[in-house]
């Protein structure tokens, strides 16, 4: 019955992400993400309950589990996503390098090349 | 073919012939205009023969299901209202056809124009036809719609380009009132088509909400009709090309508003609040259209405010409702389509063949144009109502359906008496004016109009003759059916072209001698009236660019507020939701997760492990240097891996070793390269609410976790994979099997999706580095630094 522990473990990583997600610093966004990758695994891992020590794997000569194993599908969706979510964070850090070294700043707030602080008004007329 | 077939493709073959016609046109250049007009006038003989079973009161009601399920039908209702209409229609758009062909001969565009004006004709007669309120409605959208692209057709001028836009933001917003007066009606009556409503004008009329109901059409009806103030978009459409202005915006579109009040008079007519609205727009919209017509110089412009002000004149008439005035109402409709369909077109011939159609330009051209002179004063004739024009008829009787009643009736009729009068003015000033006095000389040598052009106007001018002077079966084909429709019970009109001694004959003398006062002063009239408007100064139509700028500033004002461009507001409003979305619903509906059942004994290696992962997270969250925030980001990763390793996903860990330590590299190569300080410089003003909303995300997960985890688990999925791993993909590793086999396709997209962010990671680490600060200060240009290539 280790679920209630985890669930409250899979609380502190969200709030650690949420946390550094707010920031208006480039880099501790970043490091939010990289937590709310984990944090969604194991929210995933979690939810599809937990069994000590027995890796779904059939034993040679076996066609169906003998006894209880691990749930094999949260593994299977948490495989995938850490892979995407790696992808997601080396692609993000070096958008945030390219913007920093492009741009002269980390902070998000004076990041505005897209939505530009004087923007004109858009056009009166037909 | 059956009759209902038959009857579908007529409606259609407009549609089609639409297709056709830019081929055509640049196979034929104008001389196209001949084989398209076969179209309307082949629909004209169709909807012609259908008139002897109509005329005697009977109903064509055929069609085919549309929505089923919603009981909705795409069907057809012709009756002697929706037939006089659908003549007018396709007989007028014949001559249309004809006038464009030799109007626009040598416009490059002339296929496009075709085309549109056919498919607004097209859907002009689905208007009239419909049987379903909804058909109807979509209609009624698309000669919206067509009307857009037809004043818009010049596109290259911005008055075009504004008077097309303003006509649909008007048409089109009163559209959608009619939708909504129509799904109110069908939601209270259960009816969706016309002929079923026509039975239950009861019903309607006694609910309780008749009187949202009427206000959400007349919505519809006076924006389409150009009733004061909505009639500003009507003028404004003369930035059309004439045959689109004596087409849509004199004879047949504008008349769509009140055809539908004529349609469901006896739906939803007869009521005080029926007699009271329609009345005083009416008389409101007749006496500002015909007062503003004389204050133009421009022949377009007149005959639009005269055109505004017979729409007011009609739904004035169709508001009192008695059976005289829908009588006066249906020969007025006819005779107004008649003379100011050709009036708009001899304008149309004058600014062509002189270059100009400013009146006081125009002078002497009746020895160059005698017969865009008959025609002219032919149909100025009906329209000052002369004896033996159509006109003539029709005010007649408009004089005696006012002329008999209470005080009502009597100040509608002076107001109709000096309408009418200042109309004939107008209509004098158009077709007398430039042919008479003296020579004056005009940017173009004038002379005769080619057949192309003077044909429709000459036809129509000359129905407005013949109508009259048949009377008799003139009333028996159209205006007695008409009538009979709209008044749901039969009528016979009878009126002759002939002097009636009384009050009616001594009015209409009284309206041609004030007429003939202000067609002799109409120079000071005009001159009166500009002096009035620039004294007011504003109208609705300046109100309507005042509107549009003031929802664009409006629109401006609102994006800023909510995407203020900083990325930690949009976090914050994406995280506040996000912790509502979790945390209440369970209070709401108490499905909080119970008490937990905390394990008694943890093994202490596996306290260890969760503990160091809990450690590691404010390790991140406070470290005061990069290194620290790296490793202790490495700390949180890698005790996630333990756990995986701990509870049986042995896969998982090594994965999430591996891609750990890859983060961790990437991140110290990349923080050092940076400079860049991880340490948090956030006011303790922030830290609180950001801890605020990241606390109650945490809660609210932990929550939602809870409570899912002590539900009995439904573990259908996972057995079968546990199943049927060997048997089926022959692999003992059950994950692996999952991911390679059973969902193979979806491990295909997740290898695009890391193929793709390489690729753009590689693209990015490519770029010149000196890209995005151009974007900056163009002058500020470095070169590429610390770009690896």
């Amino acid at each position: 019955m280790m679920e209630p522990v985890l669930a409250i473990l899979t609380g502190l990583f969200f709030a650690a992400a949420v946390y550094l997600m707010l920031s208006k610093f480039i880099i501790r966004v970043l490091l939010g993400v990289a937590i709310l990758g984990n944090a969604v695994n194991l929210l995933i891992f979690t939810n599809g309950r937990l069994l000590r020590e027995v890796p779904p794997v059939l034993a040679a000569g076996l066609d169906v589990p003998a006894g209880p194993v691990a749930n094999p599908l949260p593994q299977a969706l948490i495989l995938t996503a850490i892979v995407i979510s790696f992808s997601f964070f080396a692609f993000l850090l070096v958008l945030s390098w390219r913007a920093y070294e492009g741009l002269g700043t980390d902070n998000t707030d004076r990041m505005r090349v897209a939505e530009p602080e004087d923007a004109p008004l858009p056009p009166e007329g037909y | 073919m059956s009759a209902a077939s038959l009857t579908l493709f007529v409606l259609l073959s407009p549609f089609i012939a639409a297709a056709l016609a830019p081929l055509a046109t640049r196979l034929m250049g104008y001389r196209a205009a001949w084989l398209l007009a076969l179209i309307p006038a082949g629909i004209f003989v169709y909807f012609a023969r259908l008139s002897s079973g109509v005329s005697g009161g009977g109903t064509v009601t055929q069609g085919y299901d549309w929505i089923p399920s919603l009981g909705l039908r795409f069907s057809w209702l012709i009756d002697g209202l929706s037939l006089s209409f659908a003549l007018l229609i396709s007989g007028i758009g014949a001559l249309i056809v004809l006038y464009a062909g030799g109007y626009l001969k040598g416009n490059a565009q002339q296929g496009r124009f075709f085309a549109y004006i056919l498919l607004f004709m097209g859907s002009m007669l689905g208007v009239v036809v419909s049987d379903g309120l909804f058909t109807l409605f979509v209609f009624w959208e698309l000669t919206s719609i067509t009307s857009f692209l037809l004043i818009g057709f010049e596109h290259e001028r911005a008055a075009a380009r504004r008077a097309a836009f303003q006509a649909l933001v008007v048409t089109g917003g009163g559209g959608l009132s009619l939708l909504a007066g129509l799904l109110l009606i069908w939601n209270v009556t259960g009816i969706s088509d016309l002929s079923g409503l026509l039975a239950a004008g009861e019903v309607v009329r006694a609910a309780p909400l008749y009187p949202v109901m009427l206000i959400l059409i007349l919505g519809g009806a006076f924006t389409k009709s150009a009733q004061f103030p909505f009639h500003f978009w009507l003028p404004n459409a003369m930035e059309a090309p004439t045959p689109v202005s004596a087409y849509l915006h004199s004879a047949t579109m504008v008349k769509a508003g009140v055809y539908l009040l004529m349609r469901l008079f006896p739906v939803m007519g007869g009521t005080v609040l029926w007699e009271t609205v329609l009345p005083l727009f009416g008389a409101a919209t007749l006496l500002f259209g015909a007062v503003l017509a004389v204050r133009h110089v421009d022949l377009k412009m007149m005959l639009a405010y005269t055109t505004m002000a017979s729409l007011g004149l009609l739904v004035m008439l169709t508001g009192f409702g008695t059976e005289r005035a829908i009588d006066a109402a249906v020969l007025y409709l006819v005779a107004h389509a008649l003379f100011k369909g050709a009036l708009f077109m001899v304008s149309g011939i004058i600014d062509h063949e002189t270059g100009t159609r400013n009146l006081t330009k125009l002078g002497g051209l009746r020895s160059a144009m005698p017969l865009t002179f008959a025609i002219a004063m032919a149909a100025a004739l009906s329209m000052g109502g002369f004896i033996p024009f159509l006109g003539f008829v029709a005010k007649e009787e408009i004089y005696a359906a006012l002329a008999q009643g209470d005080a009502a009736l009597l100040a509608a009729c002076l107001v109709a008496v000096l309408g009418n009068a200042l109309m004939f003015a107008v209509a004098f000033a158009v077709a007398l004016k430039p042919f008479w006095g003296e020579t004056l000389e005009t940017p173009k040598h004038a002379h005769e109009a080619p057949v192309l052009l003077w044909l429709g106007p000459a036809v129509m001018s000359l129905a407005g003759l013949l109508a009259a002077l048949f009377a008799p079966s003139f009333h028996a084909a159209i205006s007695s059916p008409m009538a009979s429709a709209i008044a749901g019970e039969a009528r016979v009109i009878d009126l002759l072209p002939l002097p009636h001694w009384g009050l009616p004959l001594a009015l209409s003398l009284l309206t041609v001698a004030i007429g003939i006062a202000f067609y002799v002063g109409l120079a000071s009239l005009r001159a009166a009236v500009t002096r009035l408007l620039d004294a007011i100064g504003w109208g609705p139509d300046r109100g309507f660019d005042q509107t549009i700028a003031g929802l664009v500033r409006f629109a401006t004002a609102v994006t800023r507020s909510l995407q203020p461009g900083r990325l930690d507001s949009y976090m914050t409003v994406t995280f506040v939701l996000v912790a509502l979305v979790l945390l209440l619903p369970p209070v709401v509906y108490g499905e909080l997760a119970r008490a937990p059942f905390f394990p008694a004994h943890i093994p202490w290696h596996e306290l260890a492990i969760l503990l160091l992962a809990a450690v590691g997270l404010p390790a991140v969250i406070f470290a005061k240097d990069r290194l620290t925030a790296i490793v202790s980001l490495g700390i949180q990763g890698f005790s996630v891996a333990m756990i995986f390793l701990l509870y049986g996903a042995p896969d998982l860990a090594f994965t999430q070793f591996m891609v750990e330590t890859l983060s961790v590299v990437i991140l110290t190569l990349v923080m050092t390269r940076l400079r860049l300080s991880p340490s948090d410089k956030r006011p303790l003003v922030q830290v609180l609410p950001d801890a605020a909303i990241a606390i109650a995300c945490g809660l609210g997960v932990m929550l939602f976790l809870m409570k899912v985890t002590e539900v009995p688990f439904d573990s259908t999925l996972s057995d079968f994979f546990e199943q049927f791993s060997k048997p089926l993909a022959h692999g003992a590793n059950i994950v692996n099997v999952i991911i390679v086999d059973f969902r193979g396709t979806d491990t295909l997209g997740e290898i695009a999706v890391v193929m793709i962010a390489a690729l753009s990671i590689l693209s990015l680490i490519r770029v010149r580095a000196g890209g995005l600060r151009q974007a900056e200060d163009p002058a500020e240009e470095t070169p590429a630094q610390g770009g690896r290539r």
